[in-house]
């Protein structure tokens, strides 16, 4: 249903660089004291370890700061975030629906983290930057979520008005050898 | 490029970083008690050293948070980051 009303800013589609449509995203905040039973309620345990992340089934939840977190659904629900508030009630923290302001690529296969590495400078082998592990950083001149969701596959979240931009540099990459 | 060791992340590019000043000047309790000299001095006088000098980085495009870092102004070598609250490091000569 969402597919139909969410136009996508990519422009193409390749093997190494695919949209991942419509998600849902919302970002939590709260004090280190109730990461326990935040994390009880969502059925989802926030990484306390700095750039981890946690799945479980559709759900995750991405390590942003020491009192924040990116939490994810593989798909775009309208009610996700409300319903989410509704197991939160009665505990301090704060919760943004942030769906549509990001939109999010999947860059996958043997050249995925060199093709990321054409524009982002942290160090990408698999003993540095581990499957599970996710941060902001920036790509080229854009802030990004990278996280790394397989041995060779890696999620990038980023903010719609620049995915344009993001995703003309990743093709750039993709066409050297 | 520098690489600058987040306390909360590790070491990182310096391009997701942003400067903050001089680290551990504390607001007045009380501005409207101080004398004009004294609010100047607060709002604007810096020490300007050769050599170590402790001041704030913000970790913008990573973890986002502010944190404190030692570093020499003569070499750009960053000697010890902390976190906020914790007091300056003792580093020898
Ligand atoms: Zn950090």
């Amino acid at each position: 249903m969402f597919e139909s009303r969410i136009a996508s800013p990519f422009a193409g589609e390749s093997d190494a660089i695919a949209s991942l449509g419509p998600i849902g995203r919302a970002v939590l905040r709260c004090r280190e004291a109730d990461i326990g039973s935040i994390s009880d309620k969502l059925g989802i345990a926030l990484p306390r370890a700095a750039c981890r992340s946690e799945s479980n089934g559709p759900s995750s939840a991405l390590w942003l700061g020491p009192d924040e977190w990116l939490l994810l659904h593989a798909d775009l629900q309208d009610d996700w975030v409300s319903r989410l508030a509704a197991h939160l009630e009665g505990e301090l923290c704060s919760l943004v629906d942030v769906s549509h302001r990001q939109v999010a690529l999947a860059v996958q296969g043997a050249r995925a983290a060199e093709i990321l590495a054409s524009g982002c400078a942290l160090d990408l082998s698999p003993r540095a930057f581990p499957v599970g592990m996710c941060t902001r950083t920036m790509f080229a001149r854009a802030e990004v979520v990278l996280w790394r969701t397989g041995s060779m596959s890696f999620h990038l979240d980023v903010w719609r008005s620049f995915a344009r931009y993001v995703e003309a540099l990743l093709r750039e990459a993709e066409s050297e050898n | 490029m520098l690489i600058i060791p987040c306390p909360y992340c590790g070491e990182r590019p310096e391009l997701e970083f942003s400067y903050g000043g001089q680290a551990h000047i504390d607001r007045p309790l009380a501005p409207s008690d101080l004398s004009d000299e004294e609010w100047n001095s607060y709002l604007y006088v810096r020490a300007n050293p050769k050599g170590r000098h402790a001041e704030r980085w913000r970790h913008i495009h990573g973890c986002a948070r502010f944190f404190n870092a030692v570093r020499d102004t003569r070499t750009d070598h960053i000697l010890a980051t902390y976190k906020v609250g914790e007091p300056e490091p003792e580093i020898p000569a």
